[in-house]
């Protein structure tokens, strides 16, 4: 072997028993099939220590079924492309380990709010449209701006979505009502939530959440809060505060209070 | 039925016909930013993705963009961070493009605020900034350690405000060029349903990212596989410093499904520290004045060697330790490391180490590019982000591609469109060039069934292992040349390369094109790396003598011949100008 050969384990093939391979095997039921129909697959692979679902799908791709449909690329949890349902349950494949599912059968199929593509790949290119619609960040200020943590500090939960639509899955008004053209779902509560809560946005959201977005429909059954996988508080963070201001077609009093402060800053600026 | 022909079947296929002033091939930062300038001029513009909108690598960034705004150290500027990059590249950067870079980027940031990012704040209310590896001030403009989807969420929804046609899940597979050699149009076929479109376009700015999945052990994800470098290449473009592959010195190791995951810079940044499985802080040993802050070639090297010399963790790595921030501090600093930890590795970041090691996760080199335009050597190619090369020479300071994709992202849109508005040619593409092309995808779909028969995936699993075994962070002739041998042995075998299944979101079939990207690709860099016989930034060369001054004038230049093979040439780089020349006399007067 020559010097510039690579000798670590931590670069080495897996597969031998130091390296997490084990004599153990797992089972997987998977959805295969498309716009016209399918049925769930066995597939049995061996289990290295550690595994998350999507290793054990990828395995399988690569091993069994080279044609099953998948989607993923940071396979930690980041990109929000890896959503699927695994055992009912709208979740992250890059963050859902084999070991959860000890000694029960794993079943891993797509999601049902979106049309089917196929096997573990839906359609979802509704949301992208429901995003286009929402009125982007607005303001008459000039960056750089001045703002403090304690002003920002509450955006940083909703901006902290990765887009992987369990949200939307899971909602009801989306997944049993269909109601897709009349309804923005939690997702995009989120985004607008963010705009309307940012200090300089100056744009008005609240006749669109109520006409085009449908917050209406919504009745807080947290289900999306549960599913999140970044751990947003859809509900009582995003929902609820807006479905307030509907209501009430209030302004956010700190946001209120902010442009107030901001206002006499700049004034000040404007003097000295 | 549809993929049931044959092989040499000459049967027509349909296929969708668009048109676009410019064409953007990627959606990363550096495609978004582009493609935003494109239609801020008020031209058409199309982006391509292999993914969903706002999946590219840009999302997985984590520890935040640099850009000299001064924001925490005054004292920071353009001429510091101009110089930072230069040290750090070891030289052979474009030196104009790092002027630009440095001179601009701060600009990059504002605009992203302007557009709605949100970054972490100082107490006077400005954009908080932190230290990073080999930056003289702390510079990274950042939220937590998730900036890149800041970044990225920013620029895909800008871009959805205006008229830009979005192609999601769609992979374009050749370019096309009139008869004097300028781009007028490309392939691509949609990964939902498998049916084609040719653009017709006479600007196309690449913006494809990076390479790293030609190797095993990568914090890059399944795009990664250099279509686009290879697909200019191709056409006839040059390429730069290909020999320069970034190892991130801390990768995840354990357990194996995460082997190489980043952990992100911003570690060592909010005061991480290294240890071997004794206890020592080795970076002691290998850059005592920057510690664990020295520059990334350095830093991993120094984890390589303690492991390759015996003083590595359990599972083949050195510690990371960060515990003593506190859980507090780490969960606003560094909320999403905890939560990889915990979750992926049953490890709590707050009460233990991590265990880490180099994994593969930047491609230093790239296309050729004028610094200005961002033009490629083709008429009507350009090309911005990962894919290009040229700013960050031999080895990237972190936080230096985050701000390349917004510098040279815009410039490389105006760059297009400027070109298109100067042009009056015809675009588009032969049908029988164009039913070649189908045919030639349609391929290991359609072939008959032998025994020679190969599969995309292992084959690919087999070029990662040969890169990783002998393109690694440490390199030597005989090993460079017995990884050559196997690349090149693997190149032979791709047209063997068969999948079964419909046409239909068949993710076998697409690994099938991207085998031809990568072993090509995998061949330039180990024929670069045998060139450069030198040690010098993450070109290490157990082999050779430490820099080689002559090698320090020079960049490699690889093109193709008639003949389709790589041809490496040594091109001189020019000297600095005077003004820029100047900062390195006075910096060597303030130490
Ligand atoms: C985990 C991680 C963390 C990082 N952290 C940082 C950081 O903190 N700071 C920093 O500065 N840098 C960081 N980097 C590096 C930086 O994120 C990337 O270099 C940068 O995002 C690349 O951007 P890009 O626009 O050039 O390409 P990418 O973001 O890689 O996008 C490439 C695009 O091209 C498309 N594409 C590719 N091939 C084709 C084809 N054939 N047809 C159509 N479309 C195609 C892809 O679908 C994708 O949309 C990090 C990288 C990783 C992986
Ligand atoms: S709380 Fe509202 S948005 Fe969330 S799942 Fe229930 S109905 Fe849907
Ligand atoms: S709000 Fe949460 S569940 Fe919904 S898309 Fe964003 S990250 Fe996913
Ligand atoms: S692969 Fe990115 S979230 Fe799972």
């Amino acid at each position: 072997m020559s010097e510039g050969d690579v000798t670590s384990r931590a670069h080495a093939p897996v597969g031998e028993e130091e390296l997490g391979g084990t004599d153990r095997t797992i089972k997987l039921n998977i959805f295969r099939g498309d716009a016209g129909g399918g049925e769930e697959v066995e597939y049995e692979i061996p289990y290295v220590e550690g595994m998350v679902v999507l290793d054990a799908v990828l395995y399988i791709q690569a091993h069994q079924a080279n044609d099953l449909a998948v989607r993923w690329n940071c396979k930690a949890a980041h990109c929000g492309s890896c959503s699927a349902e695994i055992n009912g349950m709208p979740k992250l494949m890059c963050k859902t380990r084999i070991d959860e599912y000890e000694g029960k059968e794993i079943h891993v199929g797509p999601l049902q709010a979106f049309p089917l593509i196929k096997d573990l790949v839906t359609d979802v290119s509704w949301n992208y449209e429901v995003s286009k619609g929402i009125t982007p960040f607005t303001t008459s200020e000039k960056a750089p701006f001045t703002l403090y943590e304690e002003d920002v500090e509450r955006l940083y939960e909703p901006k902290s979505c990765i887009e992987c639509f369990l949200c939307q899955d899971v909602c009801h008004v989306l997944r049993t009502h269909h109601k897709h053209p009349e309804y923005a779902g939690p997702r995009f509560f989120v985004r607008n939530q963010w705009l309307e809560m940012h200090p300089l946005d100056e744009a008005n959201r609240l006749h669109d959440l109520k006409e085009k977005d449908g917050i209406g429909y919504c009745n807080i059954t947290k289900c999306c809060t549960e599913v999140c996988p970044v751990g947003i508080h859809i509900t009582d963070n995003s929902i609820i505060p807006l479905k307030e201001r509907v209501a009430g077609e209030y302004y956010d009093p700190a946001k209120w209070l902010m442009r107030k402060i901001r206002g006499r800053r700049n004034g000040d600026r404007a003097a000295g | 039925m549809e993929g049931n022909g044959h092989s040499g079947s000459t049967a027509r296929e349909e296929y969708e016909v668009r048109e676009h002033d410019v064409l953007v091939i990627g959606a990363g930062g550096a495609g978004l930013r582009a493609a935003i300038a494109v239609a801020q001029k008020g031209m058409s513009v199309g982006v391509v993705t292999k993914s969903l909108l706002g999946k590219a690598h840009t999302v997985m960034a984590e520890g935040g963009i640099a850009a000299a705004l001064g924001n925490v150290d005054p004292d920071d500027s353009w001429e510091q961070h101009f110089i930072d990059t230069m040290n750090s590249g070891k030289f052979i950067n474009n030196w104009r493009k790092v002027e630009i870079y440095a001179k601009e980027a701060p600009a990059g940031v504002i605009e992203l605020e302007q557009w709605g990012a949100l970054f972490n704040r100082t107490e006077e209310g400005k954009i908080h900034q932190r230290p990073f590896g080999g930056h003289t001030y702390r510079r990274l403009a950042h939220i937590g350690d998730r900036t890149g989807l800041e970044m990225i969420r920013t620029l895909q929804e800008k871009l959805l405000t205006t008229d830009a046609e979005v192609y999601m899940e769609t992979t374009v597979t050749k370019l096309f060029k009139d008869s004097q050699g300028r781009i007028s149009g490309a392939l691509a076929y949609t990964r939902e349903s498998g049916k084609f479109i040719l653009f017709k376009t006479k600007a196309i700015v690449m913006a494809t990212g990076g390479w790293g999945r030609i190797y095993k052990v990568t914090s890059n994800s399944w795009e990664g596989t250099g279509d686009g470098i290879f697909l200019a290449y191709d056409a006839g473009a040059e390429l730069v410093d290909m020999e320069m592959v970034q190892f991130h010195p801390t990768g995840m190791v354990w357990p194996p499904g995460v082997r190489g995951i980043l952990v992100t810079e911003g570690v060592r940044g909010e005061g991480g520290i290294l240890r071997n499985a004794n206890g020592e802080r080795f970076m002691e040993r290998y850059d005592p004045q920057r510690m664990e802050l020295s520059t990334r070639d350095v830093v991993a090297r120094a984890n390589y060697t303690e492991v390759q010399e015996g003083r590595g963790t359990p599972h083949g790595g050195v510690y990371l330790d960060i515990t003593h921030l506190g859980y507090d501090e780490i969960m606003k600093r560094l909320p999403t490391m905890h939560e990889q930890f915990l979750k992926l590795a049953d490890v709590d970041i707050a009460k233990e180490p991590m265990e880490v090691f180099p994994t593969v996760h930047y491609n230093m080199g790239g296309l050729k590019v004028e610094p200005e335009s961002c033009a490629t050597t083709i008429p009507g190619l350009f090309a911005a982000g990962e894919v290009a090369g040229g700013l960050h020479g031999a080895n990237r300071l972190g936080g230096n591609s985050l701000g390349d994709l917004l510098v040279f992202g815009r410039r490389a849109g105006e760059g297009a469109a400027e070109y298109v508005g100067q042009s009056t040619h015809a675009a588009g593409a032969p049908d029988e060039e164009v039913q070649e092309e189908i045919r030639r995808v349609l391929e290991p779909l359609t072939k008959k069934p032998s025994d020679r028969d190969e599969s995309p995936y292992l084959l690919q699993e087999e070029l990662q292992e040969a890169m990783m075994q002998h393109a690694n962070l440490m390199r030597d002739e005989d090993s460079l040349k017995e990884g050559l041998r196997k690349v090149l042995a693997i190149k032979e075998r791709i047209p063997n390369v068969r999948v079964g299944g419909s046409r239909l979101f068949n993710p076998g079939w697409h690994a099938a094109q991207d085998i031809r990207y990568m072993a090509n690709i995998s061949e330039i860099i180990i024929r670069c790396a045998l060139e450069r016989k030198e040690k010098r930034g993450a070109q290490w060369r157990l082999d050779c003598d430490e820099l080689v001054e002559e090698y320090g004038k020079i960049n490699f230049v690889v093109k193709k011949n008639e003949k389709g093979e790589p041809v490496i040439e040594r091109r001189e780089i020019p000297p600095m100008p005077e003004h820029l020349a100047a900062l390195f006399k006075k910096e060597k007067t303030k130490v």
